[in-house]
């Protein structure tokens, strides 16, 4: 009978300071000499990192009350609104929500100043109420002085993403950078063979409550991430085409570090952040020690046309050809270009690797599943209730 | 040597095959690394000469008395390098391969290669470029 491992037996190995910790690329090369039964015997833990631009982001906030106390309603931070309508003095300031007054400053950059402890400015208004009489704040505060401040993040590590190119005549400015024209690029994003959801891309390790790398410090999956889809095409290897599967991750932002979160502006698109994710994925039997061992070869990627409104499909390929500088659109090379950060993923899946080593940061299994089976609506355009 | 010079052409010498000329009679090998120009208004070259210094000198004093105004090309453009994430967005715009990240390395600037298109400044998520022409910025 094959070799199974429990969760119990690696985490005792953590704690022994003697667990096999590998990252997804280094165990992906170890696969070109042994199969996934040999895995298992030599491997206990296998570090999976992304580093990449993901809008869907944000901070909780609980300012702290003052004397007399408000209700606060509407809420800026350093200019950029937070949405106040959840209790008195908490607040959600979204990654990509922008100061009216400078489109290049954003929520991702509060969040980011929250981090490193710098002062953000806080101007609060509410209509005021007997137990809440203030009617306004205007105060300054950072990480010291407030109270919880976590991020929770809707839709993270997203399980493969489309390669964008344009095939109109001028530029398209996007979230998947500058596109030139008649498919003179092409960008891509995500971190490939090092992905989390794509070293496990049935999700048998990955679930609710399993703990990660959020951008530096230790967090949690809390739920599947929004617009999660497991009805996705997949490769011979059972890993989505595109973009599939996602996560929403949550994550004390007092403990983070700037190294691992960063602002971001996409010209003529808007504020983004790049999230620093890692996942460990414990080798608990020969399928796992097989999904492990994709190298970016066996990453299938379609290229859409982000030229046009509906992105239809117009090529294929892999995401290491990707990795080598150019792709063949229509017929002609187009350069490539990542997004996502690969040498920043590689740090920290090394970074990941070297807590597990050291015994610092030891595995949870998933207190529940992600769901299976699910599929995305989209939104229709309705004159009247049905 | 290399070397590379921005050529503001006014109107009346548009007409003529000045660029020809360099090439031929002067043995100068050129390539056009930016051209703004037309019949109507003139314009600019952005050029970079292959030649012995001589001829570039002879080259240059020829485009002179043709009325075109030779200015030595010198721009920086500048990148906060110790703040880069090595994302590669900007390599994505970098058609001379000035950035390059191939492979999933780390970013690499060849200053050498860089014409100062500008296109970089946009094209990177943390604003790291900044590029000053011939000492304005």
């Amino acid at each position: 009978m094959s070799r199974r491992k429990s969760y119990e037996e690696i985490n005792e190995k953590i704690r022994m300071g003697e667990a096999v910790v590998l990252t997804a690329e280094e165990v992906a090369k170890m696969a070109s000499e042994s199969s996934p039964a040999e895995i298992v015997e030599k491997v206990d833990v296998v570090t999976t990192a992304t580093f990449g631009p993901m809008c869907s982001s944000g901070a909780f906030i609980n300012f702290g009350h003052t004397d007399p106390p408000i209700r606060m309603e509407e809420v800026t931070l350093n200019g950029v609104p937070a949405y106040g309508g959840v209790a008195a003095v908490d607040a959600y300031i979204g990654a990509t929500a922008e100061n009216p007054e400078n489109s290049e400053y954003g929520g991702a950059h509060v969040i980011e100043e929250l981090i490193k402890g710098e002062d953000v400015h806080l101007i609060a208004k509410a209509k005021g109420t007997d137990c809440y009489p203030r009617r306004e704040v205007d105060t300054w505060i950072n990480k010291d002085s407030i109270n919880e401040a976590f991020l929770f993040n809707p839709r993270n590590a997203y399980q493969n993403y489309p390669v964008a190119t344009n095939s109109t005549e001028q530029n398209k400015y996007t979230y998947m950078g500058i596109l030139l024209p008649r498919h003179r690029n092409a960008t891509f994003c995500t971190s490939g063979a090092l992905s989390p959801l794509i070293n496990d891309p049935q999700m048998r390790t990955i679930g609710i409550g399993t703990s990660i790398f959020l951008c530096g410090a230790r967090g949690y999956v809390a739920w599947n991430g929004t617009q999660f889809n497991t009805s996705k095409p997949l490769n011979e290897r059972g890993i989505p085409l595109s973009n599939a599967a996602t996560l929403a991750v949550i994550g004390d932002l007092k403990s983070m570090s700037p190294d691992f979160i960063k602002a971001a502006v996409f010209e003529k698109y808007g504020v983004s952040i790049f999230i620093g994710l890692g996942v460990p994925i414990p080798i608990l039997d020969e399928d796992i020690a097989y999904r492990v061992s994709v190298d970016h070869s066996e990453i299938g990627m379609t290229i859409f046309d982000y030229g046009k409104p509906v992105h239809p499909q117009v090529a294929t390929t892999t995401y290491q050809e990707l990795l080598s500088g150019t792709v063949e659109i229509a017929g002609r090379k187009a350069r490539t270009a990542p997004i996502s950060s690969l040498p920043k993923a590689r740090e920290i899946a090394e970074l990941l690797k070297s807590w597990i080593s050291r015994g610092e940061f030891e595995l949870t299994a998933p207190v529940a599943p992600l769901p299976s089976g699910t599929k995305l609506n989209g939104l229709e355009i309705r004159g009247k209730r049905s | 040597m290399k070397q590379r010079y921005i050529l503001h052409f006014p109107l009346e010498s548009v007409s003529k095959p000045l660029t020809t000329t360099i090439i031929r009679d002067y043995g100068i090998d050129i390539n056009i690394l930016r051209a703004s120009i037309s019949p109507e208004r003139g314009g600019e070259l952005l050029m970079e000469f292959d030649a012995g210094e001589e001829a570039i000198s002879k080259g240059l004093t020829f485009l002179e008395e043709n009325n075109v105004e030779v200015e030595r090309f010198e721009h920086t453009v500048k990148f906060r390098e110790e703040e880069c994430i090595h994302c590669g967005a900007c390599t994505a715009v970098c058609f001379t391969d000035a950035l390059s990240i191939s492979g999933g390395r780390k970013l690499l600037f060849d200053h050498a290669r860089c014409v100062a298109c500008g296109l970089c400044i946009a094209a990177c998520p943390l604003r790291l470029f900044t590029i000053s022409w011939n000492g304005s910025c």
